[in-house]
């Protein structure tokens, strides 16, 4: 595999693992972590700072009562949770997604599919299929938009991006990512706003895709 | 730089214990030394009382749960627990599952490494011995960034980490946190 070149900022590690991180970013964020040993490392890190401040947090007494129930309920069978483990080329942070199944592609036209996994308020994940050598059209964002490659590799205006890269897109970036030659393009896409499509016909259509 | 003990942390000894011998009196040590500072801790940024407490429990509950996962080799007790209480609460906030990493492979023949468990411990020891020497208003804002309460803008904290294995890099990842800290001062 080669090697990650374009990672998770060290400033949305530590906003991911404070919890400061909306939803669709979390996840990206989650399933970089699970390919990326570098970041991993930082989690770690920011992580230790969230004990210290743990350890160094006042006391506040609990209820008196709380420590026995919790002594009793050691034994209690656990309700068994299902596990989702990384999968191909879905690191589990997706599979979880997907409860455990494969993706259901919808056509966006030109071969390129999406498969939308959650969309809350105006933010949304979704996997995008690109084949190889395929464009997807020209955008820009009104929000923040990360892209991490699952499968394949892109190339935009910016730059290449392979497996386990993740490119970070905003209000500034207008840019044509094309699937390189090679296997078909995969990637998990989140963004807090709906994408803005720059040529007119894609516009018409984007409340339609849900793009 | 004075010698300190070499030992590690106590909270992440009964965890071990916890972990691999189902101690239940580690455990009580555990939750004497956890539960109220998760309490505190969990009604800074304005958790009420009761619901502080059933996360307290649920909390306790998972680390009890959960113990296989953890790993000294990577981090302290309370690092782990910080992590478990933060997803916690805003599972229940937001209503909503936080996704999580999968764990990276271990590395071939996992034998436990004294001297790495000392060693991530020790770069936490000084982390902290960083948080306390901050100004107060820093000391503040990180304690706000980590509770939950700024966005990911507003922390300002720099990346560029070297190369190395996964857990070199852990300790690295420590120390240059804690550079950071005090080039804050």
């Amino acid at each position: 595999m080669n090697a990650i070149t374009h990672h998770i900022p060290d400033t949305m590690i530590a906003a991911y693992v404070s919890g400061n991180l909306p939803h669709p970013f979390a996840m990206v964020v989650a399933a970089h972590i699970s390919l990326c040993a570098e970041c991993s490392a930082s989690l770690g890190a920011h992580q230790a700072v969230g004990g210290a401040l743990l350890e160094r947090s006042d006391n506040v007494a609990v209820s008196s009562g709380m420590k026995t129930d919790l002594m009793a309920m050691l034994d209690t069978p656990i309700r068994s949770e299902p596990i989702f483990d990384a999968k191909g080329i879905f690191p589990s942070p997706v599979m979880e997604a997907l409860k455990g199944k494969p993706p259901r592609w919808k056509t966006l036209g030109m071969g390129v599919k999406q498969s939308i996994l959650t969309e809350v308020g105006g933010g949304s994940v979704r996997l995008i299929y690109i084949p190889a050598g395929q464009a997807v059209p020209d955008h820009s964002h009104s929000g923040l938009e990360l892209t991490l490659v699952l499968q394949g590799s892109f190339s935009d205006e910016t730059g290449r991006f392979g497996v386990g890269d993740v490119e970070i897109g905003d209000e500034n970036l207008e840019h044509t990512p094309i699937a390189d030659a090679g296997d078909a393009c995969i990637c998990l896409a989140a963004t807090d706003a709906p994408l803005q499509f720059s040529s007119f016909l894609p516009r018409l259509l984007q409340p339609i895709f849900r793009i | 730089m004075p010698q300190k003990k070499q030992e590690t942390s106590q909270p992440t000894v009964w965890l071990v214990l916890v972990r691999d011998l189902r101690d239940r009196a580690a455990f009580s040590e555990l939750f004497d030394y956890f539960a109220p500072r998760l309490k505190g801790f969990l009604m800074r940024n304005g958790t009420g009382s009761a619901q502080a407490e059933e996360i307290v429990q649920d909390v306790m509950l998972t680390v009890w749960r959960k113990a296989s996962m953890f790993d000294p080799h990577r981090a302290q007790a309370s690092a782990w627990i910080y992590q478990i209480a933060r997803n916690r609460q805003i599972d229940i906030i937001r209503k909503e599952n936080r996704p999580v990493p999968e764990e990276l492979a271990q590395d071939p023949g996992s034998e436990p490494d004294a001297s790495q468990i000392l060693a991530i411990d020790q770069e936490a020891e000084h982390l902290k011995t960083a948080i306390e020497q901050l100004q107060p208003d820093q000391k503040d804002m990180i304690q706000k960034a980590y509770l939950g309460d700024l966005t990911h803008k507003e922390i300002s904290i720099q990346t560029g980490l070297p190369l190395g294995t996964v857990k070199s890099r852990i300790r690295l990842g420590l120390r240059r946190l804690r550079k950071e800290l005090e080039g804050l001062r």
